[in-house]
Parts: C-alpha cells; sequence; structure tokens
C-alpha cells in the first residue's frame, strides 16, 4: 500500500530524512519508535505533504501513485490521515462543521455524493458512541481550549469519521490518562481492517500492549535502523536506545 | 450556517458579480457645483424652499471647509468639478409596475427582492439608483402600522415638519467636510419614521447602486424611531466595475428616543477596484446615532468587504440615561483596499454602556486600519465601555494599525479595551488541507471563525451573503 524507498528530506535547510525505507502493506500496523528528534513527526509530515518540507530524493509511492506529487488535500482524499502530534487550534469555526466540511471535500474530490446534515449527524452520533467521544467537545470550536488529552482524542475521533486507508498516529498516546489511552487504543483496533494499514508512532511499549502491531521499526537519524516484531518494542523498553546503536552498524548495511 | 458544496468555488470564480452596468437612459446634470447647480438639483426635486436654503447654508459652509487628511489612507485630491451631482433614470415611474424593466433586471441580478417575493421574504426594500430612490415596496402594510418608509425626496413633500424636526439634528451640516457637502446636494435616500409604541412589522432594507459614470453619490437616510419603537434596517450597496474613482458621500442620521431600539446593519460591496487598484469607490461616510431617550440602544453592524477606500465610524451618542451603544464591525480589504474605520462612542447620560466588536481582516497589499473613540463626559457616572479590536493578517504585504483613543471625563467610568493581531498561521491551513479541505476554501472557512462573534449579530439572510462576500473578496487573497 505505502512503499518508501531511500528517502531523504530537509526542513529548513538541514536534511533530518537521510535514506529512510518502509514498506506497509493492507492490514498492517506498524511501530515507529526512536530517539527525540530523529526525524519520525519529519516522516509523517513529509507523507502528509506539509509545505516546507523538501524531499531531495528517493521516491513514495501509495496504491502504486507518486504521493509526494500530490498536494495535502488531494493526500486525504486518497485516504491518507495524519493525527497531529501537536493538533491545530481554529477559532470560531465549529468541530463538526469542520468535520463535515472535511469528509464532504473528501467525498468530492473522489466522485462520490456528499452528505446532508442529516446523513452526517447520523453518522457523527453512531461515531460518537463507537469511539466513546464527549459530545460536547463537538460543540465546540476546532481544539479550541481542548485540553492536550482532548485534542488527542479529537483526532483520533476525525480519523474514525473520515475512514482513512493509511492513518499515521503521531504520539497519539502521550498526554492521555490510562483511561482515555484505553479507549483510543480501542477505537484504533476497532478500525483496524485488512484494507487499512497504521503507521503508529510512539515512545512508549504501553500503547503496543493494547495496539498489538505486526512490526515494530526503529527510526534513529533519519532511517530506520533496525524492524522486527511486536517483541523489539519489549526489548527496546528494557535496554533503551543505545542497545540499538551498538547494534546499529552490522544489521543496517546487512 | 453550512456552505452548500459547491457554492464556494462558484463564489470564488465570480470575482466582482456586481460589476455591469446597467444600459438605461439617464438624465444628469452638468459636471461641476455652485449654488446654481444646487439649486437646479433643488427645483428638479420640487422641493420646497426651506429644504433649498438648507441646502445653500450647507454648500456656503462647505466652501470654508478643508478635505480632511487625518485619516491613515493615500488618497489623491478628488476634483470636486469633475463630478455630476445627479443622475436619475429618465422615466420616473409612478408605481413598482412602471419601473424600468432594464432596472427591475439590475436588481434582480444583484438578488434584491424588489416585488412581491420581498414580502415573501418578509423585507420592506428601498432601491436608490445612482441618485434617486426608485422602488419602495410593501408600503401599504407598513402604512397600516403606521410606519413611514419612503424615499427622501418623498419624505421633503409629504412628511416635510418631520424632516424638517430632525435633519440635522444628529449630523449637523458642518459637521465635517463630506457631511456638509453631502448637506449640499444629497440626491436621495430613505427615510423611515416608526411611531411611539410601534414594532415595525418587517425589517427595512435599502439597496444603494450607483451606475451612471462620473457621478457621485450622495444619499441621506434619516430613522427616527419614537418612545418604545423597534426596528430593524438593513442597508446593501454595489456599484459598477469602473477605471475612475467614483465618490459616494453618504450621511446616516438615527434618532432613538426612551426605550426605543434600532439596529442598523450594513453590507457593503462597492467596487473596490481591480487588483493592481485601479478604479473602485471611494467611500466616505458619516453615520451617527443618537439614543436621545433614556434606556434606548442602537446597534450597528457592519461588513464591508468593498471600496478603493473606505473613510466610516458609525457612532452614538449615548444621550439618554443608561442606554446602550453597540459596534459590530468585519472590515476586509484585499488587492491595494485602503480603509479606515472605526466608531464613536460618546457618553454623555448616567450608567450609558457601549460594546465594540472589531474585526479586521487584511490580504494582499492592503491597509485596513482600526480608528475608535470613547469619549466619557463628566456627567456619564458609570459609564461602561468594552471594546474588542482584533485583526488577522493574510500574506506578508498588508497592514493592519490600531488606533484606540479614550477621553474620560469620570472617574467612575470604566473602560477597558483589548487588541489582537494574528496572521493565519500556516499551520492552521495546513491542518485543514491534511483532512481534505483545499486551500482557499481553508481561508475562508478560518476568516469565517474568526468573524463568527459579528456575524451573529447580522439577520439571517444578510450573514449568509456576508460570508459568501467575505469568500469573493478573498480571491487570489493567498500565494
Ligand atoms: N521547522 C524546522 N526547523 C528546523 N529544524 C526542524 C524543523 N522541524 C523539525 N526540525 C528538526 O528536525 C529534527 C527531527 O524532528 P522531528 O520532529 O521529526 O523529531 P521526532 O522524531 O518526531 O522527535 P520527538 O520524538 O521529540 O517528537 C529535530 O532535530 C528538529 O529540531
Ligand atoms: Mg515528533
Amino acid at each position: 500500500m505505502l512503499k518508501i524507498d531511500n528517502l531523504h528530506a530537509r526542513v529548513a535547510g538541514k536534511e533530518i530524512l537521510k535514506g529512510l525505507s518502509l514498506e506497509t502493506r493492507a492490514g498492517e500496523v506498524h511501530a515507529i519508535m526512536g530517539p527525540n528528534g530523529a526525524g519520525k513527526s519529519t516522516l509523517g509530515n513529509v507523507l502528509a505533504g506539509r509545505p516546507g518540507y523538501e524531499v531531495t530524493a528517493g521516491t513514495v509511492t501509495f496504491d502504486g501513485k507518486d504521493l509526494l506529487e500530490m498536494e495535502p488535500e488531494a493526500r486525504a482524499a486518497a485516504g491518507v490521515f495524519l493525527a497531529f502530534q501537536y493538533p491545530v487550534e481554529i477559532p470560531g469555526v465549529n468541530n463538526t462543521y469542520f468535520l463535515r466540511a472535511a469528509l464532504n471535500a473528501q467525498r468530492k474530490a473522489r466522485g462520490d455524493t456528499e452528505l446532508d446534515s442529516m446523513q452526517f449527524l447520523k453518522l457523527v452520533r453512531g461515531k460518537v458512541k463507537e469511539m466513546g467521544m464527549t459530545p460536547e467537545l463537538l460543540n465546540r470550536a476546532v481544539n479550541e481550549g481542548f485540553s492536550g488529552g482532548e485534542k488527542k482524542r479529537n483526532e483520533v475521533f476525525q480519523m474514525a469519521l473520515l475512514e482513512p486507508r493509511l492513518a499515521i498516529l503521531d504520539e497519539t498516546d502521550s498526554g492521555l490518562d490510562i483511561d482515555a489511552l484505553k479507549q483510543v487504543a480501542e477505537g484504533v483496533n476497532g478500525l483496524r481492517s485488512p484494507e487499512r494499514s497504521f503507521l503508529v508512532i510512539t515512545h512508549y511499549q504501553r500503547l503496543l500492549d493494547y495496539i498489538v502491531p505486526d512490526f515494530v521499526h526503529v527510526l534513529a537519524d533519519g532511517k530506520i535502523v533496525e524492524s522486527g516484531d511486536a517483541q523489539l518494542a519489549r526489548d527496546l523498553e528494557a535496554h533503551g536506545y543505545a542497545w540499538v546503536r551498538e547494534r546499529t552498524p552490522t544489521e543496517a548495511h546487512a | 450556517m453550512a456552505t452548500q458544496p459547491g457554492e464556494v468555488e462558484a463564489a470564488l470564480s465570480r470575482r466582482y458579480d456586481a460589476g455591469f452596468v446597467t444600459d438605461i437612459e439617464t438624465h444628469s446634470l452638468p459636471l461641476g457645483l455652485d449654488e446654481g447647480t444646487i439649486r437646479a438639483l433643488s427645483a428638479l426635486k420640487e422641493e420646497p424652499e426651506w429644504m433649498t436654503e438648507w441646502r445653500l447654508k450647507a454648500y456656503r459652509h462647505w466652501l470654508t471647509m478643508r478635505q480632511p487628511d487625518w485619516a491613515h489612507v493615500k488618497l489623491a485630491p478628488i476634483d470636486f468639478q469633475a463630478i455630476s451631482y445627479y443622475a436619475a433614470p429618465k422615466k420616473k415611474p409612478k408605481s413598482l409596475d412602471e419601473v424600468d424593466p432594464e432596472l427591475l433586471k439590475t436588481y434582480d441580478k444583484l438578488g434584491v427582492p424588489l416585488h412581491e417575493r420581498a414580502k415573501l421574504a418578509g423585507v420592506a426594500v428601498d432601491a436608490v439608483f445612482d441618485s434617486v430612490s426608485v422602488a419602495t415596496t410593501a408600503q401599504g402594510q407598513l402604512a397600516k402600522a403606521g410606519v413611514i418608509f419612503c424615499s427622501m425626496s418623498e419624505a421633503i413633500r409629504t412628511h416635510g415638519d418631520l424632516v424638517r424636526q430632525y435633519l440635522g439634528s444628529v449630523v449637523p451640516q458642518g459637521d465635517n467636510f463630506f457631511a456638509a457637502l453631502n448637506s449640499a446636494v444629497f440626491s436621495d435616500g430613505s427615510f423611515v419614521f416608526i411611531p411611539k409604541g410601534v414594532r415595525c412589522p418587517m425589517e427595512l432594507s435599502t439597496y444603494f447602486r450607483i451606475n451612471a459614470g462620473h457621478t457621485g453619490q450622495f444619499e441621506r437616510t434619516l430613522i427616527i424611531a419614537e418612545e418604545d419603537a423597534v426596528v430593524s434596517y438593513l442597508e446593501g450597496c454595489t456599484a459598477p466595475m469602473r477605471d475612475e474613482n467614483q465618490l459616494h458621500a453618504a450621511v446616516v442620521e438615527l434618532v432613538a428616543l426612551a426605550r426605543a431600539n434600532i439596529k442598523y446593519s450594513t453590507v457593503q460591496n462597492w467596487y473596490p477596484g481591480d487588483e493592481n487598484g485601479k478604479g473602485g469607490i471611494y467611500n466616505f461616510v458619516t453615520k451617527r446615532g443618537e439614543c436621545r431617550g433614556d434606556d434606548s440602544r442602537i446597534t450597528w453592524t457592519q461588513v464591508e468587504t468593498g471600496s478603493a477606500i473606505t473613510w466610516k465610524y458609525p457612532s452614538c451618542v449615548l444621550r439618554g440615561d443608561r442606554s446602550v451603544g453597540e459596534f459590530h464591525s468585519v472590515a476586509l480589504t484585499n488587492h491595494y483596499q485602503q480603509a479606515d474605520t472605526g466608531t464613536k462612542m460618546v457618553h454623555i447620560g448616567r450608567d450609558t454602556k457601549s460594546k465594540i466588536v472589531s474585526k479586521g481582516i487584511s490580504a494582499g497589499r492592503s491597509q485596513n486600519s482600526y480608528r475608535g473613540l470613547v469619549k466619557v463626559e463628566k456627567g456619564a457616572v458609570n459609564a461602561r465601555n468594552h471594546t474588542r479590536c482584533d485583526s488577522i493578517l493574510i500574506g506578508k504585504r498588508c497592514g493592519s494599525h490600531t488606533f484606540p483613543y479614550m477621553e474620560v471625563k469620570n472617574p467612575t467610568a470604566i473602560v477597558e479595551h483589548e487588541a489582537t493581531t494574528s496572521k493565519i498561521s500556516d499551520d492552521q491551513l495546513f491542518y485543514c488541507r491534511s483532512r481534505g479541505i483545499g486551500e482557499e476554501d481553508a481561508v475562508s472557512m478560518i476568516v469565517d471563525g474568526f468573524c463568527k462573534q459579528v456575524f451573529r449579530e447580522l439577520p439571517m439572510e444578510f450573514a449568509v451573503e456576508a460570508k459568501k462576500l467575505l469568500e469573493v473578496s478573498l480571491e487570489g487573497a493567498i500565494g
């Protein structure tokens, strides 16, 4: 589904991704872990098409199409979703209105009919129940005055509603209380399906106890330096990144 | 208030779609201005002697005045001899059925409901085309309620005493340069009188349209709400696209007697000039309301997207005890537009309150200034003012300025001022786009969110119109 090959990318003139390769197939959950500043969020931003992130080499294809050629809104319509590490506030714009505008823009771009307000409200009500979302948050402006955890939950709610094919969750677990973490994980697990794949960026093994990944990758200094199954995350938790670094020289070139 | 899909795109591709010229025979006075012009104008309008004299007095005063230059705008000197002070469609209609079909088509194109549709929409409409009022609808129904709603020319003829009593009582002839000019040469406008205890049964609305070239439009509006009367009045404005700058210098006076409530809303969309700053309307307007009686209230709400240069400060004089003045404004400038707008709140009575909410949006190379004065006189015990002034910048070449002035002569007054300036952040834009919302729509959405507080004050249909206008006006604002 997603194929990243030898990706190099710069931000503000500084090379952050330095030859990153990764492939995900439909139905898989990939966890990405790695030290602060390694380039995890940069990867998410490059995939979502954030202006200012300059790809200098490498390719990314999504369902065989060149993802890097597409505008951010076209990527969204194609099914790429990024749950932001730091979601943005948009004062005065009603959350439900925003969601409907987003969903209908995507549907329109795909050539589907747009939902009228009745159809949309019905859909939202269903998702609110499913995700254990606080309905009050939907009547407020997008992320305005939301607590850190509420913002994260709002991201996951958007994901549930937009039903992307590739969801990138950038540290969606940080800032969540224990119950919210479980709810979010349940939400994600509920969305797991043979057509959908996930890139879950996290610092904590804890999340992966709930969302059990098919693969775990370690991203360090702009590259994937180690890949494994769920066990790798547990080893990292026990040994820290120094342990990977010691092993890298041999494995990375293997 | 959900935007229908496709509407935004349509709006964006529409550009200034009020910019057509109507092919209609007009009768105009030759260019230039002197006492003879004023007498000719007054005679054309079959005015009584006192009116002619009133105009001449204003004219003589105007001759002693100089065009103000203190607003934060750049302006080439205006040649007042190169303007025609009167242009009117040749055929004068007696009733709506006799109105020139070309004219009706014009208002149709503008989406102004003139016929039965107006009644259905619950709105009474007066339409001013160049210098004269061409149609006032729903007069019968209003008359039943005792409401007078007609063109100013007609009011001068049929309700002379009322006009004479109130005209110039809020904005004196010599108030400022443009008000003096208006007093001398005003051509038409709307007159509204709501008698004691009457709640006006429908929204009243006037559409102003400048059509003829080389003409100025100088309309005069007077609204009087007697004790306990309530009225909501809407005003909309458009003009064709022309390369020359055209002058619009209106005066609006509102009088609210005890416990009366006047709500005055404007959606102003005069032609702003093209993207290179050529052409457009010079909009120099004096709008003032006086809360003359105790417990009265005046609310100004305006959405301003048009004009090459706007110079306008709707004001409230809070004379009655416990009277309330409010000002809610959205001013958007794009390309080379310049706007210098704001309000004046003058507290005279005890326990008077005023509230100011101003939202400025600047894009392109435009300059957008807020200028506000809050004045508390000696006797205004316990006066309260709250001002909130937010500006948002789109792009890097525009400017936004805030000039708050305060004059407080009573120590019990509380005057508060808050101001913010922000940019539409790249983060907000990207957030919207990453959810599938295109760039132009995202900008509209963010700006709309920014203006929410003011849009809430507008009557429903106007709020929808205002929102669409912003979308059209923001075209080409990014990149
Ligand atoms: N706009 C920018 N200007 C300059 N440097 C930047 C910019 N954006 C990112 N960087 C740098 O790029 C590097 C990678 O950042 P990134 O946010 O991708 O890290 P991360 O792996 O997500 O870290 P964390 O775990 O702390 O979230 C960091 O050194 C960061 O300072
Ligand atoms: Mg990060």
